[in-house]
């Protein structure tokens, strides 16, 4: 029996318009808004190794005016319209979100199909592009557990899977307009790309309007980066500040894996609520830190729990060393009443991510990404009644947290006991 | 959607804003305290206070507190302010009972002595990681430099000295002198049964003894002082521009927030334009805060050491600039747009208006629906922003600038 979809969750419809472009959509009139999140295929895996950040560089000078609109215009119509909006550049995909009144999803809409469609790039704004970009690089260099979490994920993941989208100074310093113009060209087209809406909208009528703004999107071939795989491994950050930061990661299970949500569990057991495993051992019995927390990251065909800790350097390694301690203690596995909690965690945050337009679509999107379809309310429902601890026991018998990556930040390097 | 309200004997109020088609419902208690009701012997023992409450109480040790949160599927926390501290969960409506329950009986906590020096090393990793980041605790010294020894000046979060000198003894007074129900809402909203609310209300808060809570609210002046600071370890310079504005019982305070809009959003703002599109600054934005008897207006710009000075030369000019170029309608009217549009969809979560409709009657003891607050925002007009930049000047303020640099010349 399903206890956990919430009443009237009908399925999301999809839809694939003939050049490969995928439209998915969850209608309710529940809303008085709607959101959008359209996914292309334009992430920073595609970078070459010397044009680091050019896919967030690309990114930016698309919304420097696109059709009929200036930079300026483009700004102010969608402030104009209402519509809430945000742009960034992953590994794998550019995501554009947008939302707003019902009124304003289709206007909303056909701005996005200019700009990714018809950007001007213009040549004259480059440099100004170009600085914001690289005043974001800069802005990391002040935000150490941001600036820790990226190293973390560059050591654990082999190139280019674990790059931070913004780049380097290098590699922005050296993009050129051919290559802004070339990567436009190349890497936004229908095949590949995902278009999810979620709230006030009617389903045909948004499949007219999805026909009319991209039926006509050419199809642009994708070019695949083989993967180079670089020396990963742990490594220290001397950081001048009376802070340390500790980041650990180790391997687990993509979303499309069949055992994904038995790894995903384990993790909520380690740092789901604050009667966690992290939160009562590291902050609750020892006050070491404030911050402590382990999450499962899931990309379409890898996936890594990513940890950190913060703290002062002084009691840096004895929170090392009670942080990692849990991590080996998962292994032995997880109890009833712990899964019980986290149950009624992953309940209530299911129906309450229902609240909100803009939390929908994303999820639609991203299960479209990595499953090629969209998992039911009741399906998920179903997976999660069907964890036990004995099932999430017998995952973590075979997959114990091992072949740990570590990344310190702080005044003094730290050891793995 | 019915606003409903209902005095406790003892002086606690229960409201609640009842949206029967909502999923979900969240609840919190606000209590009207924060760090402008401290004395200099208590810095920061509001917020410390908050971290207490999760530590235990008669009826429940620390674990249980966070098990029996757990268990309800709760998402929960806490926060503190100058001014209000928080206690808040969002959940299914069926567990309406066990949180008010669990809610109600850590306000009124044990406040054991062991905890309190337990959770003393939290606070402090807490106060190490914001000095830690950029603008390394400069956005406590600029309210000083600001306000003075206005009591909305003070430090949330106290300082290592302040935190690591308080007592037990000293919090326990405190909790006793702020914690009385006269000074405390307990708001709700999304699916909630009113009548079993109060119900549970009384049983979980009619035993408090009915006590008065005081708040000092004097008038603020404001000061515009200068300093640099130098920071080393910081890769980019900041600036802090901080100076009085229309406060939260003011009906200026819609034209403030559009004010706000206009020169200093995020994006499309005129500080946008001039400095952050064109690459020049990391970020320069403009917000409006208000409180009680007092308001903020608060720039804040990041960008390279050596372009600091063009960079807030070129923010004062925004800040001071209507004069010589006026405020268009085009510009409110798109401010209001956006600003609406937020209202709108922030709204559709029951979490949010949890904070909208508690918050409203902390400052001002009436409900506000979400139409009441777009039609404020509609009725603001050109004259009433004009009104509020002429007796607020934006460029009148006092900065702080931290990072590397401090050998420029103002």
């Amino acid at each position: 029996m399903t206890t956990i979809a919430p009443p009237n969750s009908p399925p999301a419809l999809s839809h694939r318009l003939a050049n490969g472009l995928t439209v998915i959509g969850e209608p309710s009139d529940a809303f008085e808004s709607a959101a959008f999140t359209l996914l292309t295929p334009s992430g920073c895996r595609y970078d070459p190794d010397d044009r680091l950040g050019l896919a967030s560089l690309t990114c930016e000078m698309m919304l420097r005016g696109a059709g009929s609109r200036d930079s300026r215009a483009l700004v102010n119509d969608l402030d104009a319209m209402g519509v809430e909006h945000t742009e960034t550049v992953g590994i794998s995909h550019a995501t554009f979100s947008a939302s707003s009144l019902a009124d304003s999803l289709e206007p909303a809409l056909a701005l996005y199909a200019d700009v990714v469609r018809r950007p001007h790039l213009p040549a004259d704004q480059l440099e100004q592009g170009r600085q914001v970009c690289l005043q974001e690089v800069y802005g990391v260099e002040d935000e150490p557990s941001q600036k820790l979490m990226n190293e973390l994920r560059r050591q654990h993941y082999p190139s280019p899977w674990g790059r931070a989208s913004c780049g380097d100074e290098a590699g922005l310093n050296a993009v050129t307009q051919d290559e802004i113009l070339a990567f436009q060209a190349s890497h936004y087209g229908p095949e590949g790309s995902i278009l999810a809406v979620a709230g006030r909208f009617d389903w045909q009528e948004l499949l007219r309007v999805a026909e009319r703004l991209f039926g006509d999107w050419a199809p642009t071939p994708l070019t695949r980066t083989p993967p180079n795989r670089s020396t990963t491994g742990s490594r220290h950050l001397p950081f001048e500040g009376s802070q340390c930061h500790i980041g650990i990661a180790y391997p687990s299970v993509a979303y499309r894996d069949p055992e994904y949500f038995q790894a995903w569990s384990a993790v909520g057991v380690l740092s789901s609520g604050m009667s966690s495993r992290l939160f009562t051992e590291v902050r609750e019995k020892r006050g070491l830190c404030y911050t402590v927390y382990a999450s499962l990251q899931s990309q379409v065909d890898r996936a890594a729990v990513l940890c950190y800790a913060g703290t002062t350097a002084e009691r840096a390694q004895e929170t090392l060393d009670v942080t990692y301690a849990e991590l080996i203690r998962l292994a032995e596995g997880v109890t009833v009443e712990e899964l019980g909690r986290l149950k009624a965690r992953i309940k209530s945050a299911l129906i309450l991510q229902q609240e909100s337009t803009a939390s929908r679509a994303g999820t639609l999107a991203r299960d479209w990404r990595h499953l090629g379809r969209v998992r039911s309310m009741v399906e998920v429902g179903e997976l999660i009644d069907a964890v036990t601890a004995d099932t999430i026991n017998a995952y973590l018998a075979k997959n114990p947290p091992r072949d740990f990556t570590m990344v310190t930040l702080g005044p003094e390097p730290l050891r793995l006991k | 959607m019915q606003f409903r309200r209902q005095t406790l004997d003892n002086g606690l109020e229960v409201i609640a804003e009842v949206n029967p088609t909502a999923l979900s419902m969240a609840v919190g208690f606000f209590v009207q305290t924060g760090s402008r009701d401290e004395c200099d012997q208590e810095a920061g023992v509001s917020h410390f206070l908050e971290h207490m409450m999760f530590k235990g109480t008669a009826r429940r040790s620390a674990e249980d507190v966070n098990r029996e949160f757990d268990e309800l599927g709760a998402h929960y926390n806490a926060f503190t302010s100058e001014e209000n501290t928080v206690y808040y969960a969002s959940l299914l409506p069926e567990h309406q009972a066990e949180v008010i329950d669990l809610l109600g009986d850590i306000l009124r906590p044990s406040l054991r002595t062991e905890d309190f020096e337990m959770e003393k090393k939290v606070i402090l990793e807490e106060i190490e990681m914001y000095l830690d980041q950029p603008p390394y605790g400069m956005d406590d010294h600029i309210k000083t430099l600001c306000f003075g020894d206005h009591p909305i000046a003070r430090s949330v979060l106290g300082t290592s000295e302040s935190i690591t000198a308080l007592t037990p003894e000293a919090m326990r007074s405190y909790f006793e002198r702020r914690y009385a129900p006269g000074n405390v809402v307990l708001a709700a909203s999304g699916r909630v049964d009113f009548e079993a609310l109060v119900a549970q209300a009384e049983a979980a808060c009619g035993h408090w003894p009915a006590l008065a809570a005081r708040r000092e609210t004097p008038t603020p002046r404001y000061a515009a002082v200068r300093e640099a600071v130098c920071q080393q370890a910081a890769t980019q310079q900041y600036a802090l521009l901080l100076g009085g504005a229309p406060a939260g019982e003011s009906t200026d305070r819609y034209a403030a927030k559009l004010l706000a809009t206009i020169l200093g959003d995020d994006t499309g703002s005129r500080l946008y334009w001039r400095l952050v599109d064109s690459g020049r600054a990391e970020s320069a934005s403009l917000g409006h805060y208000d409180y009680q008897g007092v308001g903020m207006f608060y720039t804040w710009l990041s960008c390279e050491p050596e372009t600091i000075e063009p960079n807030l030369a070129e923010t004062l000019a925004v800040l001071g600039g209507i004069e010589q170029e006026p405020l268009t309608t085009e510009e409110l009217n798109q401010a209001k747009s956006k600003v609406k549009s937020r209202v709108v969809l922030s709204s559709e979560r029951p979490r949010n208006r949890l904070f909208n409709v508690g918050g409203n009657w902390l400052m001002r003891e009436t409900y506000r629906t979400v139409a009441d607050d777009l039609a404020a925002l509609d009725g603001v007009q050109l004259e009433d922003v004009h009104r509020v930049s002429d007796s607020y000047p934006l460029d009148k303020v006092s900065i702080v600038t931290v990072g590397p640099r401090n050998d420029f010349r103002w």
